[in-house]
């Protein structure tokens, strides 16, 4: 048995707007176990990009707080750390790809100034050193003719290639938890389909962890061994893939799973909907979140937040009434 | 009611070896040396009611052959009939109202909608531009169009930035039925939309060309998507089509080999389920210096000499499903 490299518990994390102040995430709970892939789905504004942002400490400042909870990183508590301190984990023992690669490289520097300046920074090697390590990165990430492509700019190579080169300066000092935000997002499926291949060589390489948040419950079912589905803020449930793929509990992940298109469904049949949709983070409902869309609503889910259930050893849930909630047919959703 | 014959089989859009080759201005006198070929010789048609799903990688060229087809683009070559009527070259004045026929929903809405105008009047600008009743008639005319898009009456006086994205594609929508058209491009309109939004969007246009008895261009990205709304679908590929045929068939029995390695790189929602994946080596060439011969042999697994010189033709072959062609020399 793995143990788990990152451990969250009861993760609060809440933003100054001018409308007053909003909770992103709260009271988020769960666990990253080392080398494993960890998925978190949601829509968005569902707290799955804070979290990650807290996780970092990289929250907008002076605006995104961290009010409550711990982020246990290797036994170490995250939230108590000095920016100092900080400095020395980011990018050496956590690193982070972003979902547009030309935001997190610097327009005016070449590939190789920007990969060898991480090098530089966490570990006790020189210049040459650096850069020679550098191409050898860059030539493990896939990228061709590496030695040339040192010298170049962001602007002169392919949305891939950014992303590949992302990857590399986020891989670069063999950090043992990889945070990948919407890695793939903005890339076509077939270029999507090379990231996540190449991620999931480094990391069976490397052993690292890797938290991977997106949007599309297709990347997680491939990439995945476990997964949290977010939902304003909060869990609405956890388990590992085939737990929550197979046997969707909670009337969101249900409804998730039922609405997308597939391959394999009928043209222009109707898709089941989740009608209205997120409510705002500065009038959340008072109960369940997912309460003002659920077709399976009582008095009772408006008024009490639901807490976190076990199914099983591995499964969890954040629902009243999962218990009497009708069996459903893991392909199509909820069953007539 | 009796359909005329001729009538019923004539397409609505015709498209004939459209070319969009858009100039590349370079040097002290931005002479055009270079062309970016982003629609190089597309030819399709689509019969009343249907709806042609348009799939392909950014830079393909199908938003450009979209945009042509709406005649916001003057096309290079080729010929876009609308109803066996020619209207690739025809000036504005007679163009205009066809343009009630031929109607658009982009992808963001945000950007599509402009933010200064309400709601009410967005959706009766339209009217106004093609002189459609008078104020009343038009005032009733948008309540009714928020209702068949599923807005409440009272959005007319709100403003776009009031509504949420999803909603904001109901008033796109809204906008783009506004005229009573026959055939609307829907250029990728739930790209930027969340999952659960997604589907009431889809289910929306599906009612919605039922009730009105639409024909689409459906272009987007997400093959899933784009079969689940289409009767026949086509793959684009740095500016051509390389597969045409009804979605189900080209899905699971794509016969391009790009089709194959677009359908075997889509994540399916199911741990269980098993892809052979054929991950593409590359990145797209650039459609100002396109490949020689196919253009798609630079990254094609199956490439041959023949490949690299002779450029194949979108054709039927005896092996395939009696509806589907495909431009490939190994089939």
């Amino acid at each position: 048995m793995t143990d788990p490299i990152l451990q969250i518990k009861n993760l609060i994390t809440e933003f100054d707007t001018d409308e007053g102040r909003v909770r992103a995430v709260d009271d988020v709970t769960f666990s990253v176990n080392a080398g494993e892939t960890l998925g978190i789905v949601g829509e968005s504004g569902c707290g799955k990009s804070v979290t990650a942002q807290s996780i970092m400490r990289l929250l907008p400042q002076p605006m995104g707080q961290i009010v409550g909870g711990q982020i246990l990183f290797q036994g170490q508590d995250l939230v108590s750390l000095t920016l100092d301190q900080m400095h020395k984990i980011r990018g050496a023992k956590i690193g982070m790809v972003f979902q547009e690669p030309m935001t997190a490289l610097n327009p005016v520097h070449t590939i190789g100034r920007q990969l060898a300046e991480v090098m530089l920074l966490h570990k006790k090697i020189t210049k040459q050193e650096a850069l020679r390590l550098s191409v050898e990165m860059l030539d493990k990430v896939g990228i061709p003719s590496p030695d040339i492509r040192m010298a170049e700019y962001p602007h002169q190579l392919s949305g891939g290639m950014r992303q590949r080169v992302v990857i590399a300066m986020a891989l670069a000092c063999q950090p043992q938890l990889l945070i990948a935000d919407e890695p793939t997002t903005a890339l076509d499926v077939t270029i999507q389909a090379q990231i996540l291949e190449l991620i999931a060589e480094l990391q069976r390489d490397m052993g690292m962890a890797v938290i991977l948040i997106t949007h599309d419950l297709g990347v997680i079912a491939e990439t995945s061994r476990d997964v949290v589905v977010m939902y304003a803020g909060k869990v609405a449930e956890k388990g590992t893939v085939t737990d929550v793929f197979d046997k969707p509990s909670h009337p969101y992940t249900r409804g998730l799973l039922a609405s997308i298109p597939r391959l394999d469904t009928p043209p222009k049949a109707k898709l089941a909907i989740i009608p209205g949709m997120v409510p705002g983070l500065l009038d959340l409902p008072k109960g369940c979140r997912f309460e003002n869309r659920c077709a399976f609503r009582t008095d009772e889910c408006v008024q009490v937040q639901p807490p976190m259930e076990s199914i099983s050893a591995s499964h969890e849930l954040a629902c009243l009434r999962w218990r009497e909630l009708p069996a459903v047919d893991s392909r199509s959703g909820v069953t007539a | 009611m009796s359909v005329d014959r001729e009538n019923a089989v004539q397409p609505i859009l015709q498209v004939r070896d459209l070319k969009m080759h858009f100039p590349v201005r370079e040097g002290l006198l931005l002479r055009a040396s270079k062309f970016n070929k982003a629609v190089d010789g597309v030819s399709f048609s689509i019969a009343p009611g249907e709806t042609l799903g348009l799939v392909g990688e950014s830079g393909c060229g199908k938003s450009t052959l979209g945009r042509c087809i709406t005649r916001l683009y003057q096309p290079t070559e080729g010929q876009i009939l609308f109803q066996g009527q020619d209207i690739t070259r025809l000036p504005a004045r007679t163009l205009k109202p066809i343009r009630r026929d031929i109607q658009m929903i982009f992808q963001d809405p945000m950007e599509s909608l402009n933010s200064r105008h309400t709601v009410g009047e967005i959706l009766e600008e339209p009217l106004v531009v093609q002189s459609m009743g008078d104020g009343a008639s038009r005032r009733k005319r948008v309540v009714d169009l928020l209702d068949l898009v599923g807005l409440p009456a009272r959005s007319v006086t709100r403003y776009p930035f009031e509504f949420s994205g999803g909603q904001r594609q109901r008033i796109g929508i809204a906008r783009a039925i506004a005229l009573n058209p026959k055939l609307i491009v829907c250029d990728e309109p739930v790209s930027a939309l969340d999952v659960s939004i997604q589907s009431q969007i889809l289910n929306l246009l599906i009612d919605l060309q039922q009730e009105l008895k639409l024909s689409y261009l459906f272009i987007a990205h997400d093959l899933a998507v784009v079969k689940h709304i289409s009767d026949r679908i086509a793959i684009m590929y740095l500016g051509k089509i390389v597969e045409t045929g009804p979605g189900e068939s080209v899905y699971l029995n794509p016969q391009h080999p790009y089709t194959k390695s677009l359908i075997s790189a889509i994540p399916v929602p199911d741990p269980h389920h098993k892809t052979q994946r054929i991950v593409l080596h590359g990145d797209v060439p650039s459609p100002i210096n396109p490949p020689s011969g196919c253009s798609f042999h630079t990254r094609c697994p199956q490439a041959t000499e023949r490949c690299s010189q002779q450029m194949p033709v979108l054709e039927h072959h005896a092996s395939c499903h009696e509806h589907v062609t495909a431009a490939c020399h190994h089939i």
